[in-house]
């Protein structure tokens, strides 16, 4: 443990904390996944990356391949079974390991106590970051990602953490948790209808007059960028932890706390 | 008795007929992939004009939110609806004993077939010549219309929305308003073909024009085909309700009542609709309650001075008691409220129900239209979704319509014709992935890849990408383990 201050009464921080990349994380939004490690650094948390860690297995079963998905599931479990708290960029992962871990396989208590210590971003620096002082002037307007908001449940934390910048606005546009049309494979089994729903979503966005566009799932944020990148109005993106670390205060960063640590296969 | 035409369908020779193909009332045995008619749908002129007002409708509906005291009757009515699940067909066996006992007869029907073979020997027998009809899917379900009207039968859809549908040659683009693709002035357009003369766009015109031709029908016709919403086991009476009072002519002017159901709509007990009527109506249109409730208990008794001489009752199963004992038996709790249509961002964006091509479209669609007919029909359905999840905080009786679609999905890939090359496809990646070092070489490839291949080329290589790339930006695959890169990098230069 560090030696930053927590709140009083704050529950106690976890000791051991993972990062859970994500596939996306890996492959194509590697800015959210060191943003959320710097973010959670400067908390003072030291951030542990398992190197095994491949990918949760959502793509597999919303495509309809179930025992593909489960033996990704499995493998998830066993490799971030040793940590006190599991933290990722991706919402739509985390409301998938909190959903899903019921319904494709018959969970241990240990299993099910590990999903329950399984946080989206948002929801780890709410529950034990109120130390940080966080300062970035602009605006932004937020995109409930539909697994978050709906399936894990989670439509406050990324709100909160929001409203504790310091000169940021917060501008909540028309339809916040209207699907953008991503959908995992739905974006490329459904590539017209996909780009019509990120259409729809710009223009709201656009509308609200918000600086950036920010929300808590990769997956949304590739789609929405690249459609705007490509034919869409000029919104610019950012993911929620990317807002956040641009917003910490550096002088309250202690130098050398949060050392990374390697953790072999 | 003498029975004239229609005079409600007089002119319909002078329509124009302008819908796609996908849209007809008959859908067309063989039709394109989906990805196709969606794409087409979307250039469909009155597609956009949908979206916008089903989206002004989401949004001041608050479609998903429930007040306190309708989430309190929602969680009764979700628990009422899977009462009858266990033993639908005691549930069924009751009801007819207790329709009979009024004085009806039921008859049951497995196949669309059998319930339209039904419902053309009662109109022959009684020599029927005009039917009129308030909204029933369950006919849609088995394609009535075009059945009777090929046997000399005239039908008239008397719903105002069914009406407008009928006229145009499309079938419902949603299950309680069915014409919500069509502006005000696309129907006053489609009245002004039918009169042959201009019709103005003023609702109240329209409206008047719609039942001053429709009321002669009421009182020529021969026989009246309902739906039912609720059947209740306890007491026979089958429930319908509108706005229109429709259903009250056709289920009383008529010499012969024919409803037609599907087997999940019977309730256990009469006491329910006090739950499940203010609860549809909540989630269908945001109403406490309909204008009109219909509760038919029997033909005319002796001393009653209306109502028909006969009611017959058609149960349909056409696939769904196969559901029961299965995970996707709760799509026979639904009610048909529409609400999760409303509340599909898919199904605003592709302008409506009628390109998912199937009779019922939308969240319930994907998961109820796959259950119905032939085996493999429609099963492609489930995923024309974005698995977003609005359908299930719209639902009135909490169908998990996203963990339906998902089992569909299963199901579709288990069954499909190239099982085997798709499965192993997806056995691949997922035992490349299951190895720390299998998805390093992933991130190395796709990173060659990002880094030695103009994007214009990526976008058109076979697979995924090519649809992305379509109308996105591809994501920078060069920098594909970028961040384990940092993260690593950094502990060596810390030392």
């Amino acid at each position: 443990m560090t030696d930053v201050d927590t709140d009083a009464g704050a529950p106690p921080r976890p000791a051991r904390v993972a990062l859970f990349t994500s596939c996306m994380g890996d492959l194509a939004a590697g800015g959210p996944a060191r943003a959320t490690v710097e973010v959670l650094e400067a908390m003072g948390v030291t951030v542990e990356l398992p190197r095994g860690q491949t990918c949760c297995g959502q793509p597999a079963l919303n495509s309809g391949h179930p025992a593909e998905a489960g033996a990704l599931l499995d493998r998830w479990l066993r490799i971030f079974a040793p940590y006190d708290a599991v933290v990722t960029p991706a919402g739509s992962c985390a409301a998938y390991l909190h959903h899903h871990l019921g319904r494709l396989r018959e969970p241990t208590p240990e299993q099910r106590a590990l999903i329950q210590r399984t946080y989206e971003f948002s929801q780890f620096v709410v529950a034990y970051g109120a130390g940080l002082r966080l300062r970035l002037p602009g605006s932004v307007t937020y995109h409930d990602s539909c697994h978050m908001a709906r399936t894990l449940g989670e439509r406050r934390a990324p709100r909160e953490l929001l409203s504790r910048i310091a000169e940021l606005e917060v501008r909540e546009m028309a339809g916040c948790d209207t699907c953008c049309g991503f959908g995992g494979t739905f974006a490329a089994k459904f590539p017209d209808v996909s780009v019509a729903m990120a259409d729809t979503k710009l223009g709201t966005v656009a509308a609200s007059g918000a600086d950036w566009l920010v929300s808590a799932d990769p997956g949304c944020l590739l789609h929405l960028s690249g459609r705007a990148r490509k034919a869409g109005p000029p919104v610019r993106t950012r993911h929620l932890a990317e807002i956040v670390r641009d917003a910490l205060v550096p002088a309250e960063v202690p130098a050398g706390t949060g050392a990374a640590t390697e953790v072999p296969a | 008795m003498t029975e004239q035409h229609s005079s409600a369908l007089a002119g319909r020779e002078r329509i124009r007929p302008d819908r796609p193909e996908w849209a007809a009332g008959d859908i067309p045995p063989h039709r394109r992939p989906l990805p196709l008619i969606t794409r087409d749908a979307l250039t469909v002129p009155t597609a956009r004009p949908t979206h916008d007002r089903l989206a002004a409708l989401d949004e001041q509906r608050h479609v998903g939110t429930w007040s306190p005291e309708v989430a309190r009757l929602r969680e009764r009515g979700a628990a009422i609806r899977r009462e009858t699940l266990p033993d639908l067909e005691k549930c069924l066996r009751q009801l007819t004993g207790n329709v009979e006992r009024n004085g009806g007869v039921v008859h049951r029907a497995a196949t669309p077939a059998d319930a339209r073979a039904v419902i053309e020997r009662i109109a022959r027998e009684n020599g029927v010549r005009l039917a009129v009809k308030s909204k029933s899917m369950a006919t849609e379900e088995i394609h009535l219309n075009s059945h009777l009207t090929a046997h000399g039968i005239e039908v008239v859809e008397t719903d105002l929305g069914e009406y407008i549908v009928q006229l145009a040659d499309e079938r419902p683009s949603h299950i309680v308003a069915p014409a919500l693709h069509k502006s005000r002035q696309d129907v006053a357009d489609l009245f002004g073909q039918l009169a042959g003369d201009e019709v103005s766009g003023d609702p109240d015109e329209l409206a008047a024009f719609a039942r001053t031709r429709l009321r002669a029908d009421f009182k020529a016709a021969g026989m009246g085909i309902s739906g039912v919403n609720f059947a209740a086991a306890d007491t026979g009476t089958l429930a319908i309700v509108t706005n229109e009072g429709n259903a009250d002519m056709v289920t009383s002017q008529p010499r012969i009542h024919v409803a037609v159901m599907t087997v999940e709509k019977v309730i256990p007990r009469f006491a329910d609709l006090g739950v499940l009527i203010p609860l549809l109506c909540d989630a269908a249109t945001k109403q406490r309650v309909s204008v009109y409730q219909t509760l038919v208990n029997g033909p005319r008794q002796e001393g009653e001075t209306d109502g028909p001489e006969q009611l017959h009752l058609v149960i349909l199963d056409n696939g769904r008691t196969k559901a029961l004992g299965t995970p996707q038996e709760e799509v026979l709790a639904c009610i048909r409220c529409g609400n999760c249509q409303i509340a599909c961002p898919v199904y605003r964006t592709v302008g409506g129900g009628h390109p998912y091509s199937a009779v019922y479209g939308g969240p319930i669609g994907a998961v109820l239209s796959p259950l119905l007919g032939e085996p493999g029909k429609d099963s492609d359905l489930p995923f024309l979704s974005s698995l977003c999840g609005a359908c299930y905080d719209a639902c009135p009786v909490k169908i998990p319509i996203p963990d339906l679609l998902v089992n569909l999905r299963a199901e579709h890939e288990r069954a499909r014709p190239d099982a085997r090359t798709a499965r192993a496809g997806w056995r691949a990646w997922s035992l490349a992935w299951r190895t720390g070092t299998g998805f390093r070489a992933t991130l190395a490839a796709a990173r060659l890849a990002g880094r030695l291949l103009p994007e214009r080329l990526l976008a058109r290589l076979p697979g995924p990408g090519r649809g992305w790339a379509g109308g996105r930006a591809l994501p920078p695959l060069r920098e594909a383990g970028a961040f384990r890169r940092w993260f690593h990098g950094r502990d060596r230069r810390q030392g």
